[in-house]
């Protein structure tokens, strides 16, 4: 079993930089739908591979999170990304591989990708 | 759905809305009986009669949004498709306690599904509630309280990403020592 030990060595490594992620000015939110309809699409793997992608590159400013129906649920898995001082990007009918190239594009590098996006999709 | 561990998630994102502060979820797979019974309790706001006997209408639901609710529906399909039954007990103010049985080698019985996904994903999306998750298989159990991580972490939150991962391992051991542990039959 893993111990406990790990995990305030965990706790010790991030006492440092805790009020670093969610009250940032460049904060970015990842927000994914997950009512029945998100879930029943498959929206579970698309924000596990948001969670792990921002982990493994450290991305210290982003915060993966959820929200409700958003009453598109044709486009379902739904991901909103909300970046302070810019337009909100809605990415549509998301797969966990996408997701990895959200976080590389748009997250990373700041470019949104547009063929995922509800504009190119409707 | 095509897991049962999907409709957990769908159903347990109920007891979030109803603010509860803790939810209990157990998973208990005794195959040597043929059951399988999934529980979801929580101490949030509870249903009062009414809504009680209407929440397994597909055309009920507390939102105002539109008209359909089919979490509940769903799972009360996925249990009697097996022979087995969905129970509900809930008490305004005190909370709700959603209880569905399977036939555990029923043909139609949809697969548990990836459990740990599930309960990361709630935690990792709730980090201010607690979740006490329990996985049983035939007398062999373990046991996840996020309550007793809270008290190592502090003011650390649980949806650290350090935090989620050390989680992620957790559960996969857990889960993999149960099923190593377990009888094979």
């Amino acid at each position: 079993m893993k111990s406990l030990a790990e995990l305030k060595a965990i706790r010790e490594k991030m006492q440092n930089s805790v009020g670093m992620r969610e009250d940032a000015e460049d904060n970015i939110r990842v927000v994914v739908g997950m009512a029945t309809c998100g879930i029943a699409a498959g929206a579970r793997p698309v924000l596990t591979a948001f969670t792990d992608e921002v982990a493994k590159r450290g991305l210290h400013n982003v915060t993966v999170t959820q929200t409700g129906c958003i009453g598109i649920c044709q486009f379902e898995p739904v991901v909103e990304v909300y970046e302070p001082g810019k337009e909100k990007v809605t990415y549509v009918k998301m797969t966990a591989e996408k997701a990895v190239k959200v976080v590389n594009d748009h997250l990373v590098n700041g470019n949104p990708i547009t063929a995922y996006t509800i504009g190119a999709n409707s | 759905m095509q897991e049962i561990s999907l409709n957990i998630l769908d159903v347990a994102e109920n007891s979030v809305k109803a603010k509860a502060s803790l939810v209990e979820i157990t998973v208990s797979e005794q195959p040597a009986v043929d059951r399988l019974t999934v529980m979801i309790r929580d101490n949030g706001c509870g249903m009062n009669e009414e809504q009680l006997t209407k929440v397994t209408d597909p055309f009920f639901t507390s939102r105002t949004t539109r008209k359909v609710g089919l979490g509940i529906p769903f799972l009360k399909m996925a249990a009697e498709m097996t022979g087995g039954s969905l129970d509900m007990t809930s008490t305004p103010g005190v909370g709700t306690t959603v209880k569905a049985t399977f036939g555990y080698h029923h043909i139609d019985r949809m697969p548990l599904g990836n459990l740990v996904d599930t309960v990361c994903t709630l935690v990792q999306c709730n980090p201010d509630i607690d979740f006490l998750y329990t996985h049983q298989y035939g007398k062999e159990k373990y046991v996840m309280d996020t309550r007793e991580f809270r008290a190592v972490l502090g003011d650390v939150p649980l949806n650290t990403p350090d935090v989620i991962a050390y989680l992620r391992d957790y559960l996969r051991e857990g889960d993999r020592d149960l099923q190593h542990d377990a009888p094979q039959n």
